[in-house]
């Protein structure tokens, strides 16, 4: 009936399409001493994807040598092997831009392979905004090194000293004879370098040379269009769901109904008759079937009847009392304190005293496709396709989680859903090994949509506490920060002990990970603070599905929009302009190594400037026409993050009638130095921003006391089309004091840009309707109460 | 199981399946296209989104066997090599973050214009409102289609790799 095709055959094929005349496997077979010792293929689309009939074991690319990173192809092209993985954020397209800078070849003539494990160099896949920022720099030394090492042959080659050669698109010529010409392929093309690299580790990967200047880069900084988007708009490209091998087998999860139950028995006679049905497995809490078909293990995972005990203590509070019970909580830990002059006496001498308390629910990844993997235990061997981010780590967690070595288990990293952190795509690739290693045979995993909204990780729910003191003339003289983060067992990635597996089955670490509360980021001068951060727990603290997790800048979007809010409210009282008394607090004259302040000055004049900022507090002392429920306003919200700095202006229209937010327009001027790809830098910095809105309107995991209650796209709303803005505008900045400066660097992007949108809609609300939110999400009924609180 | 019979992008199909299978799985497992893609089962998120005597039906929910028409995939969008309007508008306007979504706005914006070829900006937020997107590409979603709409799209043959095929 169906029939089955193996990737390798798929993979084949699109490559004899693409180009019959070359392969990497058979350059790789034929050429003698390998570093690398699999095959490469490019499909259509021009993703490239790691495969190979290799049985193992599998041992680690060597990122001291250069062939681990760069090979150059006989017909003058070169593929260059990264450890990172591109999320859609485009830093696939950036690592080859900048690799093909430092080693003057042509972009068109190149291709990169990313992120799977016996292949690809461990640069830790992807995670924290910082490919570009930290990555790209051993990806930059290592092709300038190529680079010096060619032109050295070429010297050799030509007989012609290397200070009389240029290179341009791999062809190396002489200065002074245009006849005297080799191209890189001649020097080396089908063989290996044999370049021993240096480095502690693999971010100080380096060769002797040295990376351009800013000012001979020309790849680099060229919106040059994102390799991987033709194949994911034609249908060509084959994700980490499309993977069909011979003998698959579909296996879906049967969850405990009610959080923290006891599985007392399963009755399998209740599923007996189920066609396809292969296998009911179970260990401890963990329950899943198996079947031969997919739309066959949805329908036993639904039919099977588990006896569950339920557990004698409800497992967290309603989620309706959840900040109450943080509040009283004890603190399970501390995560920051730090003390700056003596706030509690200028707090008590300020004019005047403001204090404000915030709150941030649970917020999900609530990925659009859930999670999935493929593990296949042929050979002996553990291979498992997967859009996990952390490749590397998923390979030695499943590795450790199942007992075998390292060198047998490899991830093949392909495309998937969004994974902005630690994501459920970790616990589902161990739930694919797990089966596979049991049943013997490869089992595909997917989550199903209840699974993944109420058990994919969180990100952590927040209470805040701020006091502010200003004086007569309105300046802040004193500051109080008091967080709560409930994130106690803050979940790491790929771990054999904590993934949601592991814990159902009863393994547990020897203590739980204590989880992070944050203070702000930020580079005003305030010369009397006490900033304190602690943690909470919540009565579960294992097998639970509220499990916290990192998620697209793990506590930047809680932090910032209680600490930006408070900000604009200290405003407000001073009756400032909400940006020049932004501006007054950066008068610090204790500059950074990442030139915050002078960056962050520059960015927000330049926000301030597109935006068409007119001076003066808030609120708007416009009223609406009469007769129209509609108020506009507008506002804003800073921040930086690593070396990136991002002022964020929003524009709200409220219906006062309804309670109805739409944000018409958002502003963003966006200061992370050296910029790649000028286009593909704004899409992600906009499409962070309405993932920041999305958390603003609509996100909020809600339970009661005994199940998470957000379990669809009805239960748990998304930003949708309607809620757009009009326009979006992304104000690139190079506010370094020394713009022109050769080693200007590139710092990350995507997080940065996540973090401040609470904040900028909830003080442009304020500055429409003269009422403050103090809790996202902003949804009408939220709104509408507020408002009719205040008249 | 039954056999059903499938008209898919052109190509006729027998496949001898429990008549109640969504569509979705068989066009996935059985014929092995990938543009629909599970994302909720539920009818809430457009992933799965194909088109049937051109109005977009989302086949998670639809079961194979009552599906009569001529289906159409993302895969079945390009013709004779070339892709359609919208997808070459989609390049143009680089859309896609992850794409996990992307068959299903790509196919619901299709007989979206194939019921109205001039939509305002509004009817385009409505149109698509069912159309979720994690990645937020939203914006440059509802510009493609306006792009489309206004004409200003030159479709060429599907690029396979600006890079090399090495
Ligand atoms: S998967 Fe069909 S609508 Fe979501
Ligand atoms: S592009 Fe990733 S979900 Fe839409």
């Amino acid at each position: 009936m169906s029939k089955t095709l193996q990737l390798p055959k798929i993979i084949e094929d699109a490559l004899l399409q693409a180009n019959p005349s070359t392969s990497r496997r058979n350059f790789l077979k034929s050429s003698g001493a390998l570093i690398l010792s699999v095959g490469v293929n490019s499909i259509p689309g021009g993703k490239v994807l790691a495969q190979t009939t290799d049985s193992g074991p599998y041992t680690d690319p060597d990122f001291l040598q250069l062939d681990t990173w760069i090979v150059i192809h006989p017909d003058n092209t070169a593929s260059f092997f990264v450890g990172k993985t591109d999320g859609g954020q485009g830093t696939g397209t950036a690592f080859r831009q900048m690799m093909c800078d430092e080693l003057d070849i042509a972009y068109d003539k190149t291709n990169l392979v990313m992120g799977s494990t016996d292949t690809t160099p461990d640069q830790g896949g992807s995670g924290g905004s910082d490919g570009v920022e930290r990555d790209g720099w051993p990806m930059r030394r290592v092709a300038a090194e190529a680079r010096r090492v060619l032109l050295g042959l070429a010297s050799d080659y030509l007989e012609i000293p290397i200070t009389e050669l240029v290179v341009s698109n791999a062809i190396i010529t002489s200065n002074n004879d245009p006849s005297k010409i080799v191209t890189y392929a001649e020097l080396i093309g089908g063989r290996t370098f044999n370049v021993s690299l240096t480095g502690e580790n693999v971010n100080a990967t380096s060769g002797v040379a040295n990376v351009k200047p800013v000012s001979d880069l020309n790849v680099i900084g060229q919106s040059i269009q994102r390799y991987d988007i033709p194949a994911k708009v034609d249908g060509s490209l084959i994700w980490a769901v499309d993977v069909k091998l011979p003998g698959m087998v579909h296996a879906r999860n049967v969850r405990p109904p009610l959080v923290g139950a006891t599985l007392r028995s399963i009755d399998e006679s209740s599923v007996a008759d189920t066609p396809g049905l292969i296998r009911v497995v179970s260990r401890g809490n963990y329950v899943a079937v198996v079947c031969e078909r997919e739309e066959q293990a949805i329908s036993a995972a639904r039919q099977l009847q588990v006896d569950w005990a339920a557990p004698s203590e409800a497992p967290f509070p309603a989620s309706d009392d959840l900040f109450d019970y943080m509040r009283s909580a004890t603190i399970a830990a501390n995560s920051a304190s730090d003390i700056t002059g003596d706030p509690d006496s200028a707090l008590e001498a300020a004019e005047h005293l403001i204090e404000a308390e915030y709150e941030v629910p649970y917020q999900g990844h609530t990925a659009i496709g859930p999670a999935h993997a493929l593990a296949d235990p042929s050979d002996g061997q553990m291979t498992i396709y997967s859009n996990d981010i952390k490749s590397y780590g998923l390979r030695r967690g499943v590795a450790k989680f199942l007992g075998i070595a390292k060198e047998q288990v490899r991830v093949i990293y392909m495309d998937g859903p969004q994974v902005y952190g630690r994501t459920a795509a970790d616990d589902a690739g161990f739930e694919a090994a797990f089966l596979a290693h049991e049943l013997g045979r490869p089992v595909r995993v997917q989550w199903m949509r209840d699974e993944e909204t109420a058990w994919d990780t969180k990100g952590p729910a927040y209470t805040f506490k701020l006091r502010g003191g200003l004086d007569r003339q309105g300046k802040l003289v004193a500051l109080e920060y008091a967080a709560r983060a409930a994130d106690y067992n803050h979940l790491g990635y790929n771990q054999a002990d904590t993934v949601l597996i592991a814990q159902l089955m009863g393994i547990r670490p020897s203590e739980p990970a204590k989880g992070r509360s944050v203070t702000p980021s930020i580079k005003y001068a305030i010369a009397n603070q006490r900033m304190t951060a602690d943690i909470v727990s919540l009565p579960l603290i294992w097998g639970t599905p509220l499990r916290t997790g990192n998620l697209r800048d793990p506590n930047g979007p809680q932090v910032t929009f209680a600490f930006e809010s408070f900000i604009d409210e200290l405003a407000a009282v001073a009756s400032a302009d909400p940006v020049q008394f932004r501006l007054d607090l950066l008068t610090s004259s204790d500059e950074d190594d990442l030139l915050r302040r002078a960056r962050s000055i520059a960015t927000l004049n330049a926000a301030a400037e597109s935006f068409g900022w007119e001076t003066r507090p808030s609120p708007n002392p416009q009223i609406s026409e009469p007769g129209s429920p509609f108020v506009t306003g507008r506002g804003l919200g800073y921040t930086f993050r690593n070396g990136t700095v991002v002022a964020l202006i929003a524009e709200v229209e409220v219906n006062r009638t309804t309670g109805h937010i739409w944000v018409k327009r958002l502003v963003c001027g966006h200061d992370c130095g050296l910029v790649i790809n000028p286009a593909g830098l704004s899409h992600t910095v906009e499409c962070g921003i309405l993932h920041g809105l999305s958390r603003a309107l609509w996100e909020e995991v809600q339970f009661d006391t005994k199940k998470i209650k957000s379990v669809d796209w009805v239960s748990h709303p998304s930003l949708r089309h309607s809620d757009i803005p009009e326009t979006i505008e992304i104000v690139q900045v190079n506010g370094d004091p020394n713009p022109d400066r050769p080693d200007l660097p590139h710092y990350g992007a995507g997080e940065a840009s996540h973090k401040p949108v609470i904040a900028a809609v909830a003080n442009a609300i304020y500055d429409a309707t003269g009422v403050r939110l103090r809790r996202p999400p902003f949804r009408k009924e939220r709104v509408l109460a507020a408002i009719h609180a205040q008249t | 199981m039954t056999i059903v019979t499938l008209r898919v992008n052109g190509a006729s199909h027998e496949v001898d399946i429990d008549p109640a299978t969504p569509l979705l799985y068989v066009l996935r497992n059985d014929l092995e296209l990938r543009g629909p893609r599970f994302g909720c089962g539920l009818g809430q998120c457009g992933v799965c989104t194909i088109i049937v005597d051109g109005a977009a039906v989302r086949s998670c929910t639809i079961p194979a066997s009552q599906v009569s028409g001529e289906i159409t995939t993302l895969e079945g969008l390009s013709t004779n090599g070339m892709l359609d309007p919208l997808q070459q508008a989609w390049i143009d306007e680089q859309v896609p973050q992850c794409g996990y979504c992307q068959n299903g706005q790509i196919m619901t914006a299709k007989a979206l214009l194939n019921q109205n070829p001039n939509p305002t900006d509004i009817e385009i937020r409505t149109g698509m409102e069912g159309a979720l997107c994690r990645c937020m590409t939203y914006y440059r979603i509802q510009a493609a289609i306006k792009r489309v709409v206004q004409g200003a799209v030159v479709s060429a043959t599907p690029e396979t790799d600006q890079g090399a095929d090495v």
